[in-house]
Order: C-alpha cells, then structure tokens, then sequence
C-alpha cells in the first residue's frame, strides 16, 4: 500500500498526526513559554516532561463531565464538537506532501475560508448556551472579532490565488517553484499572519476568553472532555494556521531534496508554531476596541491595496 | 505613519526578539525537591515557641501574638505558677489557616515566639496541622539567645525577688522616715 | 451655658464645670489620671495641661491644668499647644519612670489608661537610667491583687476607697517617691465597694483576682449588656466569657442606676455560672435513682403539666418572662409567689405603696441626691450594697451646700471637703445592731423591729405635729425622734429608706407614714429595697392571696397532683417541716434550677435552667424599673430558659415579652426594652465580640480543624460574631466601651451625651409601675413584742457575702463568707453564760456560732441564717443556750462589723 492523496492509510495517519500534533503541543508550549520566561516548565512526568500531555489527558478523561444546569444542552454538547470537526475537515484540503492529503479540491481555499466561518458558531453556541454573563460577552466578542478578521483574511489570500491563478492549493504549492509568494506577497503574508492569530483566538488575541477581564470567555462552564475539545481545537487551529501558512506563501513541501518533502512540510510548520508560541510569550493583550479598529482602519485598508497592486503587476506583465 | 509602523510594528518586533533571546538564558528554576534550597535563617516558616536562656517557657501568655493573628489562628488561655510566673496552659496554632506572615513573633514581648526556615508542613489529614504546646515548644532558645523577659520585668517569681530586676532599687521600706 | 474657645473652635459648655470635663464632653482627647468622673478635682497628676490664653490678642498664653480650671465663658484654649503637648509627655515620662516592664503579665495591659495615656501624650522612650522604685505587694483579700510596683501616683485609689466608699483600711503611706498604697498590715480589703478599685486604678496596681485566674485580654471577651442579679438594685453590668466559661463581671455604665460602680457582690459573685455543680441534664428522680431524662420523657412531661390541676411556685431570681411562662401554663389562679409567707404579704404592702402618688421611688441617683436620710430597719449595706454607697454620697450634699454658698465650684474636691470639714446631711439608722454606714450618720439606734418602729412612728406623728404619748418613749429617745423629725422637716429633698428582707411590716408602714407625713407639693423619696433580683417582678405577677402557704397546705392536704418549682429552693422561703411535708404528698414534683438545692434533692424531674450570663431576661429592680439583660454566651450545659422549658420550645423570648406586656397588669411598657434591627444602620446586628476578638479559628480547632459557622442568634439583636454595627458606631445596646485611643474603661465617656450623662441613644430602662392612687391615709401602729424572759426577740442580720443565694455559692465569696452565727448583746452573753465564737443553740435545735455585739439591745438576738439555717423555722422570739455541736467550718472570723465585742470580754 502507498501512500496516496485520499487512500484509508494517508487519512488515517493524517488524521492520527493531526491530533497527536495538537495534544503534544500543550507541553510544547508549556516548555517553549517557560524558557522564554527562564523557567524549566514541566518536566517531571516522562522524560523532559514529554508524557506530561499523558497525565493530562488522564485527568481530563476522567473529571466530571458537567453540564450546568441552567445552559441549553444540546447546543453546549453540541459547540466543542463544532470546533474539533470544522478544523479537522479543514485539514482535508491541506496537501501536506507530492501526494500526501485527504482530498484533491479545485476549491481548497474556498473551503478552508468556509470551514472557519463555520468555526464561529462553535464559539458562539458555547458562550450562548452556557446561559452565564462571562460565556455570552465572550461569545460576542469572539463573533464580532471572527466575523471582522475573516475579511481581509480572504482579502489577503487573493493576491495569492492571483499569482497562482488557482484555489487549488496543490496547484498553488506548485506554482510557487521559482519563488516562495512570501516574497512578492510579503503584505499579504503579514495580513494573513495576523487574521490567522485573531481567527484560531490564539494570544494575543485571545480576547473572546480573556481570562483577567472575563473568567474564561466562552468555555467559562465548560469541564471535563468538552473542555478538552475546546482546547485541544485550539491548538488544531494553530496547526491548521501553520500549516496553511506554510502552503500558501512558504512553498509548501518543497525545499532542497536531502530531505524528504513531508519533513520539509512539518519543519516550516513547525517554525511558525514556535513562532505562534513566541508571539504568546512576548506581547500583550490589546483592548477589545483597539483590535477591531486596528483590524478595520488598518489591516483592511492594507490588504486592499495589496491587492490592487498585486493586480495592477499581474495585468502589466 | 513612521510613528505608527514603529508603534504597531518595530516595538512589537523588538519585543519578539527580545523574548527570543531568552531561550538561550540559564533558567532561574530551583529544583527543589532534588535540589534544596538555601534557607534564610529569618525565613518565615513554620512557629516554634522557645525556652529562656535559664530553660524556662518564655512564653507568658500575654495574647499579643493572638490579637496580631491577621488570620486569628492562634488560641492560648494565661495560667500562672505558683510563684507568680504567667504561661499558656495551652498554646494552639492552627497551621492550615496560618500565611507565615510573623506578626506574632514581631508582636511577642519575650521572644518566645519565633518562626524558623522549616516550611516542609504538608499534611495528609487537615487536622494534623493544629498544633499544640508540646508540639510547638523546643528545648533552645532560638534565633534570641539572651534575652530573658523575666530579668527586665518588675514582677516578682521564684529565684527573682522585688527589686533584683534590671535596673531595679531594692523594695522601699514604707515605715522608713529617711529621704 | 458658656462659649469657649478650644483649638480655634467654639464651643458650648456648662461653666459650672471643669476645662478637662467639658473638653471630654465635646468629644476632645485630653490626658488625665488623677479627675474621675464621679470624685472631681485634685489636680495631683499634672496630666491634663492645656494652654490657656487672655483674649484673641494673647499669643504667649499660660499653662494650666484643665481639670483645676473652671470653664468660664470665654475661655480660650489649646490642647494641641506644642507646650501643652511637651508638658504632657514630659509629666508622663516622670510619672512612668519607676513603672515597671510589666505589661505582657499585666492584668491591665490591654485595656490600661496609662498605656492610653502615654500613647496620647505621645511619650515612648525611657531616658531616665537610674534604679526604679519597688515595693512590696500585700495580700488583699480573696478578691483584689496587689502588684504596687506599677503605681504611679494619681492618689485615685485612696480618693475613692476612703472618700467616696467610706473605706478606712486603705490609705496612702510613707512620702515622696516612696509612697504606698495599702493596708496597714496584709488583709483583706474589708470595704464592701473594694472591687471598683480594680476600674478606678489607671493602671495595673489594684487587679481582679478572680479574673485573673482565667485571665483573658479584654478584646477577647465575649460581652453583652447584662443587669447584675445579686440583689434588688438591678445594676448594670458588662460579663465577659471566653472558650464557653464566664470570666468575669465589669461595670455598665447606667446612669439612673449604678453609675461607675459595683458592690463586690455583684462584681465577684457570679463564678456560680461556671460551677460544676451546675445541673446538666434533665433528670427523672424515682426512688432516689436519678435517670437522664430524653427528649420524649421532657415532652411527655410537659404535656403532662398541661393537661391541668398543676400547680406553680414562681422565684424572684427568676426573670419575668419564666415567671410569666410558668404562670401562663399553669394558670394565674395556680401561681404562687416563692417567697416567704412574711415577705410575700409585705412586698404587696410595697407594691401599693409604689403605686400611691404620695412617694417618689427614688432611683440610686436620686438617693445620692437626698439631703436627709432616714433608714428604717433595712441593712442597706448588706441587702442592697448600691444603694448604701449612693447613700454615703447623700450625706456629701451638705458639702455641696456649703461650697456653693462659698462660691468655691463643688468640682473642687479637696477644697470642698476642707470647707465642710465634718458638716454632713443627716443620716439616721434605725437598726437592729451596728451598720457599715454608722461612721456617717448622726446616730444609729438599736433595738427590735417593734422598737424601731415605734421610733419611726413617732417620727411621723412629730412631723405632722401630733402627739407621741402613746409609744411610751424614753427621754433619749424622744429627744432623738425631735432631732430626726427636725432634720427631715427642714431638708428640701429628704429619703426614707426601708424593705422587706426584715418581712417586718411594720417597718415599712412607719416608713410610709414619715414619708406621708413629709408630703408637701412633690411626693416625697421612699426607697423600698426587696431582697432579690426580681421579687418585684414576681410580685407583680402574682396574686396577693396566692402565698407560698396556701400552696404548701394544698400540697400538704392530698389536692395538689404536679407541682412546679421555678428556680427555686423551698426551704429558704418556708418551715422546713411544712415544705418536707408538701413534697412528700405530691406525686410529681417539678423543679426548674441551675444549680442542685435542697428542693431539687426532693424532686420528682429537675430540668435544668440557664444562668443569668446564658439567656436574654428582663428583671424589676426595687424601684419598678424592668431592665433588659442581654444573653452573653451560650451555656455549655444541657440548660435552656425555664420559659423555653415551660413553652414546648417554639416561642422565643421576644414573643414572651410581648405576651407579658399585652396581657400581665403592670407590664404594659416592657416590650419597650427591647430593641429592633429596624432601628440600627442598615439592620446590622451588634456583635458580642469585639473587632479585634482573637483566635476564632484555632479556639475549637483541637476539636475539628473545620471550623463550624458562627452561632445565629435569631432572638436578639446581638450576634455571637466580630460583624456587625460596632458599638462604638451606636451606643444604644453598649456591651464593652471601646473608643480609638481609648482601650480602657475610661473610653465611657465617649459615650456619654456628656460627662456624667445618660448613655447616647441609651435605655436606663422603663419605670412599670403606674401611681394610680393618692388616696392613701396613715397606716395605724400595730405594734407587739415578742420577747420574754426565756426567749429573746429575734431579728435578722444579713451579709453581703452569703445572703444572697447564688452569689454564696460561688467560689469566691465563698471565701468571704461565715457560718451562720446569733448576735447576742454583752448583757445577754454574760447572762446565757455564752462567749465570742462559741457555738449555741437556737430553740434547743438549729447551731450557730454566737457573735456577741455591742450594739445589739439587751433582750434581743441577731440572727444570720447563711446556708445553715432556714430563717422560716423560727418564731419572732427564739431561746439561745450553749450547745455542745461542733460550728462550721467557716466560723465568723470573716466578719466585718464594727460593734463586734473585743476577744478580751
């Protein structure tokens, strides 16, 4: 059996990486934080720490799985499944290698913009149904902040898609033979790069659960495995980011060939974790009305002119 | 438009960076248990009542220690000897309330009460960490090793008549007519 | 009123008074040792200094001391002077040179003036490096400590034992910085007000012993206004507990009432609270097998009472609401007052008097107020030891008189007392032997209660100008009966002082016809003292042929099926063999008490009662006066309120107050005592703990480390917490004074509208009685004397210490009490072949210790009953002879009496 774009085995072990990526990325980050901080961060369970994700899943496995009372429960079940499936069906169009994905989509980009619009009601079923003051303000902030940052996500993509002439994003790996877009697209990467912290709600734009003004946001009721979907979809986004980063502006898989391109893949990925975990450690949370006149009044003006560049170049060569 | 590039930017790259530059720092991480730290001999651990230079309790009951218990964990009743020492027939110290803050010690007239470097006081069962006199007394005189309440005050105790005190007259004869 | 400036700023003050008490009424913080509130000026400390300045214009001003300077209008004044201030300081650094380091072991420390003082001074640091000044301490008796080393001078002690108390066997001794503040020889303080040493000292020299023995710092005690229940006066008084056990008792300022002080009575004996005596349980008695009651059996027993033909003896120790329960269960037809048959008859006498508008029941205020006593047969000292210091005062308005004629301000203690010299209001006594307030009155005559009568009413006849012929007096006498008629005839507010602890009816009717006699347009002052806390109370609740007789009889005769016995012992109120008789016939016998008695020992079902400390009561004092007492702490016991017991639980003492004041004659005013929530800021409760109340959560924590939550008090408006409206916020329900800076009991002035005032939004209580008659006449004399060769006619004595039930079983005044002994006159000593201290035989039975005392009259005999006896066995006449029998254990060396024969006779 080979590996090949769609067969049971590719999905299953993208699937299976995927999740274990995400879960193992709890003690990334924890480590990572505290050597930034001059800390060890936990290293006693395993070695280095590495099972550390281990004890944590146990203890959420096993704590009580409670749904207050007062929430509406089949939205509050309902929300953190949302999340973990809108992410993990974004991951099909992902071409992770020459002939490593899940499916081969004419529409990957479309897709991907559409799955994380759909990833806004998850947090905004959560912080309705919790039927509790810090869940709802979480909740809005996380509509109006997803709703907002989508746009010039899709805008700042588009100069992409135009070089490459497709939504294909094998096609658009492909097309980036001679020169990773990160070049001729370098505003259009900062855009996305920033829209795509605001969309995963990673720190420090993290506002719809920030936790000093507003308890945890919208998972505030939530415990046990529920929670743990909240948080495991979280890192999942952070993968999906890196990845998408990866493909669309980075090259993809490609890169000298002593490597294999899936490893090249995973390394370039792997920076832009780091990267999303540096970004964590070092820079402050905005106030909710700066990130979105910052978003309005800045980025979205930029990522239009981007564009218009970007299309006048196209045009007159 | 630079200051805003700068602003929302450079800074933000700066910081980046510096943050970056941690990783290659040696941690400040202790690792205790496996490593044991240094402990300041007026470290604010657990309490221990002392014992006068003459070996005696030098607690005298006074409640000082009590009414500056932020957290009221502390409980004594004054009982006297019969020679007119006063000493707590029972001194309790309720530690799964206590914060190590040392007022008591800063407000104990005698220096009976002193809080020591020992902080490993976990207990399984909450209620092991009450403490009672015979727990909390010790056989020395802790971190104060002269002073001796008893020497300064005017109160008369065995071995001690009025006015063999520091700084004391012998008592005054009333009948006397001399200046 | 009079303007002065102090500070820049006006203000309006009496200028009658002092500069250091008018700037303490105004809420100002001045230092001083030596001026008390009740004993005015020395100007022996030097602390009060302030400057004082000519007019506006005047900016060198001059130092004077406040309390030495009057407060005239005009005044201007600074107590922040710079000088004024360092004067202050420096005189606390003189005064404080020999004070020793002391405080950690210092009874005081905590709630010391001096250590107010010299924090408010703002002296801190000992430059004076020379040897201090010691003394020796003395004993002082079981109720005071002696630490001599911590004096500092003030004279207050002297000031108030001997001048104010009439005390002599303390005194200010040697000079200069050897002076000593003691006894002549140790001993015990043998004045009946010693205790208030202990709060008049600024500092620690004179301290409680009896707290001090389970000390614990003021801060953590547990207090609640509460009202003394040692005899009839009703003070007010502050108990504190701490870790479940009573600590001790402090004066509550009241100032219709006690004022500052407390007898030792009242201070020292309520140790009883804590006995381990203290009944625990409910118990069921069969065949002298004591079982514990449970729960059902109480039920059981309490249906059992309800279902009729019980009958109930009510207790004048007991509060007006188990008085009123009891009497609500049984019925009022079926019950009965639980005093003796003699004193029952003229305590209603009393209360008819109380109502007649003739008199004017004095309060202890207005007793210091009188300028012309006349004591009828009561033995103030020792049945209402308040009063007979109120009196002592009484006898100082002369003085008053004199000063003011003087223009010297009566402020001025010691020139007051140097211009009157030895000039006092008259004090007359008519008693049956020497009194403690002899030194004061002009003459203290002697003789039965026949004799004693027949003075007062000659007395009366006098005054309204009758003849006298029909008493068959004496020359003497008849010259005395001239002399006192005058003294009450030209004094503008005379007193007569009588009660019923004698049951001598006749007493109180010559006392009533003095009084009428003297009636001009204002009623005249009759104080009639009755023996117990609540006997008025009780009175009022009874009916008048209900008498403790009646119910025995009925018991006696087979008619009685249950009997209840409220929180009382039987064989004080009746003849031994009536009581042993009535219980024997009764099928159940119910006795409600705290402490085991000779009743209960008789008991079918004893059921155990709070003490006064553990329950919220209101009691009637002498003068009809309810008073409110504040529960102060839960008991440890198995105790609840007798009127809990006898109310299947659900009522709560609120509902009983209101049902007395509705439905009981008399009481229509007692639901007035008792506060609200709505009343206080924002319906907090006041809490018995104070804010720095220590230890909460180690204090049980040996018991379980998971402390409980604080008890409710659903009842009252008191809370068992440190939360709540502090009393310094609202002074209206005033358990322990504290103000900042002012740790010490002096803080009460803070409290005062002003100095020597009414409490700011305080209740001094609510006068019951309603003078509805004016009719009343003359009482006719009825006069007998019961003696005869063989037999001498018998009169009480009574003790301070001992003749109060509860009180004399705590440990304390235990150790102040004697047996009980026959006062027998020189004459009659000599005659019966009997000698000081030897035992003797009353009518061939009961033994006693024989007290031959000077000043009983030949053919008399004195008799104090304490434990032993029960007064109810004897006749108004008793032969007394030798007995072999081995006396108590006590004997009668404790006794303090003046007129008691010399060992050399």
């Amino acid at each position: 059996m080979t590996l090949e774009v769609g067969s049971g085995l590719t999905i299953g072990l993208i699937l299976g990486t995927v999740i274990v990526v995400a879960a193992m990325l709890i003690w990334v980050e924890r480590r990572l934080l505290s050597f930034w901080q001059e800390r060890l961060g936990p290293n006693r369970v395993g070695p280095f720490g590495l099972l550390q994700v281990v004890a944590d899943m146990i203890k959420i496995f096993t704590k009580e799985d409670w749904v207050p009372p007062f929430a509406d429960r089949f939205s509050f079940v309902l929300a953190p499944a949302i999340i973990m499936t809108v992410i993990l069906l974004s991951f099909a169009v992902i071409p992770f290698g020459p002939n490593v994905g899940v499916v081969e989509s004419n529409i990957g980009v479309l897709f991907i913009l559409a799955m994380a619009s759909l990833g806004a009601y998850s947090v905004m079923l959560g912080g309705l149904s919790s039927d509790n003051k810090y869940a709802l303000l979480g909740s809005l902030r996380a509509a109006a902040q997803m709703v907002s940052y989508e746009v010039f996500m899709g805008i700042s993509l588009l100069g992409v898609v135009a070089l490459s002439g497709s939504f294909n994003l094998r096609t658009i790996v492909e097309a980036q033979e001679g020169m990773w877009f990160f070049i001729p697209q370098f505003i259009g990467f900062v855009i996305f790069l920033i829209a795509g912290v605001a969309e995963s709600h990673r720190l420090p734009f993290d506002i719809p659960e920030a936790e000093q003004e507003i308890c945890a946001g919208y998972h505030t009721e939530y415990s046990g495995m529920k929670f743990g979907m909240f948080f495991v979809g979280e890192y999942l986004g952070l993968v999906l980011v890196s990845s998408l980063i990866t493909v669309l502006f980075f090259g993809g898989w490609m890169g000298p060939s002593f490597l294999p391109p899936i490893v090249w893949f995973a390394l370039k990925s792997g920076v832009f974790i780091a990267f999303f975990i540096l970004l964590r450690a070092a820079i402050p949370r905005p106030r909710y009305d700066q990130l979105m006149s910052y978003g309005w009044l800045f980025l979205l003006p930029l990522s239009l002119i981007n564009l218009l560049v970007t299309g006048a170049i196209i045009l007159s060569t | 438009m630079f200051k805003l590039v700068k602003d929302t930017l450079i800074s933000q790259v700066v910081t980046l960076w510096g943050v970056f530059k941690k990783i290659f720092v040696k941690a400040d991480t202790v690792e205790y248990p496996d490593q044991q730290p240094y402990m300041f001999p007026r470290w604010r651990g657990r309490i221990i009542l002392s014992r006068d230079p003459d070996g005696e309790e030098r607690c005298v009951a006074c409640n000082l220690c009590a009414v500056a218990c932020p957290v009221d964990c502390i409980a004594l009743q004054k009982g006297e000897m019969e020679d007119g020492r006063w000493y707590p027939e029972f001194f309790r110290i309720n530690f799964s309330r206590c914060i190590m803050c040392g007022f008591c010690e800063e407000a104990c007239p005698t220096n009976a009460i002193q809080l020591t470097p020992d902080f490993e006081m976990a207990e399984y069962v909450r209620q092991d960490m009450v403490w009672e006199k015979e727990d909390l007394l010790i056989d020395g005189c802790g971190k104060y090793h002269d002073y001796n309440f008893y020497r300064v005050a005017g109160k008369q105790i065995a071995g001690k008549d009025k006015g063999e005190a520091l700084n004391e007259a012998k008592p005054v004869d009333v009948r006397s007519l001399m200046p | 009123m009079a303007k002065i400036v102090i500070d820049g700023k006006e203000y309006e003050v009496d200028p009658n008074n002092n500069l250091l008490q008018e700037c303490l009424s105004q809420g100002l913080d001045l230092p001083y040792f030596c001026w008390h509130p009740c004993m005015g000026s020395v100007g022996a400390c030097r602390q009060c200094a302030v400057k004082q300045y000519r007019d506006e214009n005047d900016e060198t001003g001059t130092i004077v001391m406040a309390c030495m300077t009057p407060a005239t209008d005009g005044a201007i004044i600074s107590i922040e002077d710079e000088q004024a201030h360092d004067m202050r300081e420096r005189v606390i650094e003189s005064l404080m040179i020999s004070h020793p380091h002391d405080c950690p072991v210092c009874e005081e420390g905590g709630e010391c003036h001096l250590q107010d003082m010299t924090l408010m001074s703002g002296h801190n640091y000992r430059r004076y490096d020379k040897k201090k000044v010691t003394h020796r301490n003395q004993y002082l008796g079981p109720f005071i400590n002696h630490e001599m080393n911590r004096c500092i001078t003030c004279y207050r002690c002297v000031r108030y034992y001997d001048d104010y108390a009439g005390g002599t066997d303390l005194s200010a001794q040697a000079s200069h910085h050897h002076t000593y503040f003691g006894r002549h020889e140790e001993g015990v303080l043998e004045s009946e007000f010693s205790g208030n040493l202990v709060e008049v000292c600024p500092t620690g020299v004179f301290t409680d012993k009896l707290f001090s023995d389970h000390y614990t710092r003021k801060w953590d005690l547990q207090a609640a206004p509460s009202v003394c229940v040692g005899c009839s006066v009703g003070c007010n008084t502050t108990p504190g507990e701490r870790y479940g056990t009573l600590r001790r008792i402090v004066n509550r300022y009241n100032s219709e009432v006690n004022g500052y002080f407390l007898c030792d009575r009242g201070r020292f004996g309520w140790d009883h609270v804590n006995s381990e005596e203290r009944i625990n349980s409910p118990v069921a008695v069969s065949n002298g097998e004591f079982s514990d009651l449970n729960d059902e059996g109480v039920q059981q027993l309490l249906a059992d009472l309800k279902s009729g033909d019980a009958i109930a003896i009510g207790s004048p120790r007991a509060s007006n609401e188990s008085n009123y329960a009891l009497r609500c269960l049984v019925g009022v037809e079926n019950f009965y007052a639980g005093v003796s048959d003699r004193e029952h008859e003229v305590n209603k006498l009393m209360l008819q008097l109380h109502r007649d508008s003739a008199f004017n029941i004095p309060s202890v205020r207005d007793i210091a107020n009188a300028d012309a006593v006349l004591i009828v047969g009561e033995d103030v000292t020792n049945t209402a030891p308040r009063i007979a210091l109120a009196l002592r005062q009484s006898i100082r308005n002369k003085a008053s008189e004199l000063a003011a004629e003087n223009n010297i301000p009566g402020w001025q203690d010691a020139a007051v007392r140097e211009l009157a010299q030895h000039n006092r209001s008259p004090l007359f006594i008519l008693s049956n032997a020497a009194t403690r307030l002899d030194d004061v009155a002009v003459e203290t005559t002697t003789g039965s209660y026949s004799d004693q009568a027949r003075i007062a009413y000659a007395v009366a006849n006098a005054i309204a100008g009758q003849s006298n012929d029909e008493f068959g007096l004496s020359e003497s006498q008849q010259s005395l009966v001239e002399d006192i008629s005058q003294a009450l005839k030209s004094a503008k507010r005379p007193l007569l002082v009588t009660g019923s602890s004698n049951g001598e009816g006749e007493l109180i009717k010559a006392a009533a016809n003095v009084a009428r006699a003297l009636k001009s347009d204002t009623p005249t002052d009759l104080c009639l003292i009755v023996p117990e806390v609540n006997t008025l109370g009780l009175e009022m609740l009874t009916h008048t042929e209900n008498k403790l007789g009646v119910a025995l009889s009925k018991c006696t005769a087979g008619e009685v099926k249950k009997l209840v016995v409220l929180e009382n012992d039987l064989y004080r109120r009746a003849a031994t063999a009536d009581v042993d008789a009535a219980l024997a016939k009764v099928e159940n016998v119910i006795v409600l008490d705290q402490m085991p008695t000779a009743t209960t020992a008789k008991a079918n079902h004893v059921l155990p009662v709070t003490a006064f400390s553990e329950h919220e009561a209101t009691y009637v004092n002498y003068e009809g006066r309810a008073q409110l007492s504040f529960q102060v702490h839960r008991t440890q016991t198995g105790a609840m309120p007798a009127w809990r017991w006898l109310s299947d639980g659900k009522d709560d003492v609120n509902a009983i107050i209101n049902r007395c004041a509705e439905e009981a004659s008399d009481f229509d005013h007692l639901d007035d005592l008792v506060p609200h929530l709505s009343q206080f800021a924002a319906g907090l409760k006041i809490p018995r703990q104070s804010h720095r109340y220590s230890g909460r959560t180690a204090m049980i924590a040996n018991l379980d480390v998971h402390e409980p939550k604080q008890p409710i008090d659903d009842e009252s408006v008191m809370s068992f917490s440190m939360e709540g409206m502090p009393s310094m916020k609202d002074a209206s329900i005033l358990g322990t004074t504290w103000a900042p800076s002012w740790n010490s009991n002096q803080s009460i002035s803070k409290f005062q509208e002003e100095v020597n005032g009414e409490l700011k939004q305080g209740h001094t209580g609510t006068l019951l009685i309603i003078k509805n008659s004016n009719d009343g006449s003359f009482f006719a004399p009825a006069l007998s004397d019961a003696g005869s060769a063989e037999q001498l006619t018998l009169s009480w004595a009574f003790q301070i210490f001992g003749s109060d039930e509860l009180s004399a079983r705590s440990t304390a005044i235990q150790a102040r009490m004697t047996d009980a002994y026959v006062g027998l006159s020189p004459a009659d000593a000599e005659r019966l072949g009997i000698k000081q201290g030897q035992p003797v035989s009353i009518d061939g039975a009961a033994t006693a210790i024989a007290c031959v005392r000077e000043q009983v009259a030949a053919g008399n005999c004195i008799v104090y009953c304490g434990e032993q006896l029960n007064p109810n066995d004897f006749g108004s006449a008793v032969a007394i002879a030798k007995s072999d029998s081995s006396a108590g254990e006590r004997g009668i060396t404790g006794l303090i009496v003046s007129d008691l024969l010399e060992e050399s006779y």
